[in-house]
């Protein structure tokens, strides 16, 4: 069918199409602002001389960076609560959710409501951490990790996926002789492997992300993540600055100065590197993953 | 014949663990579960004991005078004090209210994205606007800081490069626009992730609404306004709602990372104020007390939502 369009629509369609691409951009190019940053020449790069492409580009920054003290410990810290959280997380809520889809178990619909209220509700951080320090849970690293097991909406997310899967597969297990723990690893965890999956996105996410917990809890400096060091470096450059500017220092350090910068866009860019990197590819699990949470069990 | 051969197999393999009933059995499993739901949520409610006593840390509770509800009552008996609960709560509902305004946002996102004819262009532009929402409150304050920095931030140079400013303006420690900025990096970092959803009702809507639609003579904003705007309202009253639930509970990261001596009296949310003053300052107690009462407003809070939930959709939410 040949239609012609109005000069009304291919002014919608042109405006549409703008403001979407330039949304777009305001999402993305500040990540690529960040990274010419670091790999370009520190001193130009400190002037505020790098806008639109790299100049005298080196990867000095990230070996040195590396070897920042307190750094490449952050670092692990970051990456062991990541892989241990997200295991935990996984595990934990994807058997809670099986549990859970069982009508027999004692109890089953107190403690699911139990279980979903903590989602809406919370005591307040100050009692929360009146708990934490109790409990010994101050530079403590299962603090990252023990509250992260049982999350309520991701118990939903499996939960719902346990229940679309055909109950004769379990019974004839079940005839078979296999316990409710058996049931779970050879039946249940390889069919909901999606699932899984955008469980362990999401709380491996939340994991690399985490801060606030880290604030709170860890004045050691062997739990300090990356974030952490991330959020202490802007700050302490920031009031830096701040002092050379009302002291109306004219000549300022600037060798100190690049280092400042270098260092701020460096870690800043080795934050989100991981990111970058899996969230390509882990992008349409995710949004499938959320699809099924919004169908709520 | 042969179930019963069956079941019998069954009772000989798992006799010891027999001995106790499976509907327990099964508790049993999720008990270590529930034991840490409860450690970490209902747990930190006995901390609430301390909005009733003198605390202060480096005592015992019970070294501690106990001092009933004056904490409570000193929020409304002292101005100064009753000021100050007063400017942080503006800033949390005005900070809820824009980000209430600001959930149309994901709405028309979604709607006008279906427009777009070009599977690619669609497909990209929801795959790059989702990033921001998965990087940290931490990073965005570093992203934030790197454009708009005194000394070598972008939007400082291409200011002065244009001739619009003189030097360079330090953004970030201002007080002016402090709520605008704060659901402006809000709206950058959730508004591709936030539209997901309706991206996902728009796709489910009937396809041959549309084409009996056309057949009728509808035009394009037509469609939009009879087809797909009632198609996707019961997703956004779901949100609506959970978020009037939140009203109270606008979290603590964002404030947390952009707060400086500047921005202060406009970014104080509850949760941020309650940190300042138990964590940095020490009133333990006082800020206990605050926390406890936003609690409780959140609870009401979420029991309303719940009812209108009812009401609307009959449906709740918890």
């Amino acid at each position: 069918m040949l239609k012609r369009r109005s000069a009304g629509e291919i002014a919608f369609n042109v405006t549409n199409y703008a403001v979407f691409g330039l949304f777009t951009l305001i999402c993305i190019l500040p990540f690529y602002y960040l990274f010419i940053q670091t790999i370009s020449d520190n001193d130009l790069s400190a002037r505020g001389l790098v806008t639109f492409y790299p100049k005298g580009i080196h990867f000095e920054n990230y070996r040195k960076v590396l070897q920042l003290d307190g750094l490449s410990q952050a670092f692990l810290i970051s990456v062991l609560r990541t892989v241990v959280g997200t295991i935990a997380t996984v595990l934990g809520s994807a058997f809670l959710g099986f549990i859970f889809t069982k009508q027999k178990m004692w109890g089953r619909r107190f403690w699911y409501r139990f279980l979903v209220v903590t989602m809406y509700f919370n005591a307040g951080i100050i009692p929360w951490y009146v708990v934490m320090l109790r409990l010994g849970m101050t530079n403590n690293f299962w603090a990252y990790v023990l509250p992260a097991v049982v999350s309520p909406f991701y118990v939903i997310l499996a939960k719902t996926f346990v229940e679309s899967i055909p109950e004769v597969l379990q019974e004839s297990a079940e005839i078979d002789g296999a316990g409710y723990l058996t049931l779970f690893f050879r039946i249940i965890l390889p069919l909901i492997v999606p699932i899984s999956a955008t469980i362990a996105i999401f709380a491996a996410v939340a994991q690399w992300n985490s801060f606030i917990d880290t604030v709170f809890l860890m004045t050691d400096k062997t739990y300090y993540t990356l974030q952490f060091v991330l959020y202490k470096y802007l700050n302490e450059s920031n009031s830096l600055a701040a002092i050379i500017r009302s002291s109306g220092a004219q000549n300022m350090d600037l060798s100190n100065m690049q280092t400042a910068n270098s260092i701020r866009t460096t870690v800043s860019m080795i934050v989100v590197l991981p990111i970058l990197l899996v969230y390509p590819f882990f992008q349409r699990y995710f949004v499938k993953g959320i699809m099924i949470g919004a169908v709520k069990g | 014949m042969e179930p019963v051969a069956q079941s019998q197999t069954k009772r000989i393999r798992s006799s010891p663990s027999s001995l106790i009933p499976d509907r327990y059995r099964l508790f049993l499993f999720a008990l270590p579960f529930l034991v840490l739901v409860f450690i970490f949520s209902y747990l930190p409610l006995y901390g609430w004991i301390y909005a009733f006593y003198n605390y202060r840390p480096g005592f015992a509770l019970s070294d501690t005078p106990f001092v009933g509800l004056q904490w409570f009552r000193s929020i409304f008996s002292n101005p100064t004090q009753t000021q100050e609960v007063m400017r942080v709560m503006r800033n949390t509902m005005v900070m809820s209210l824009l980000g209430i305004a600001t959930s149309i946002l994901p709405v028309l996102f979604a709607v006008f994205l279906s427009e777009i004819k070009s599977q690619w262009y669609k497909k990209t532009v929801q795959v790059l606007t989702t990033l921001p929402n998965f990087i940290s409150w931490v990073l965005v304050y570093a992203i934030a800081f790197m454009m708009f920095n005194v000394d070598n931030g972008l939007i400082n140079k291409i200011m002065i490069g244009l001739g619009f400013q003189e030097q360079g303006v330090n953004y970030l420690a201002t007080n002016n626009h402090t709520w605008l900025s704060m659901i402006a990096w809000a709206t950058w970092k959730g508004l591709g992730w936030g539209a997901i959803m309706y991206i996902a009702a728009i796709t489910s809507i009937d396809q041959e609404l549309y084409d009996a639609a056309k057949v009728d003579g509808a035009g394009r904003f037509r469609m939009i306004w009879h087809i797909t705007v009632p198609g996707i309202m019961p997703t956004y009253f779901v949100l609506l709602l959970l978020s009037i639930a939140n009203f109270i509970n606008n979290g603590l990261e964002q404030y947390f990372v952009f707060q400086n001596p500047m921005n202060k009296s406009h970014i104080e949310v509850l949760d941020l104020y309650v940190y300042n003053i138990g964590m940095l300052g020490t009133n333990f107690s006082f800020a206990t007390a605050v926390s406890m009462l936003k609690s409780l407003v959140s609870i009401a809070l979420l029991f309303i939502a719940n009812r209108m939930s009812k009401i609307v959709r009959g449906e709740s939410i918890i």
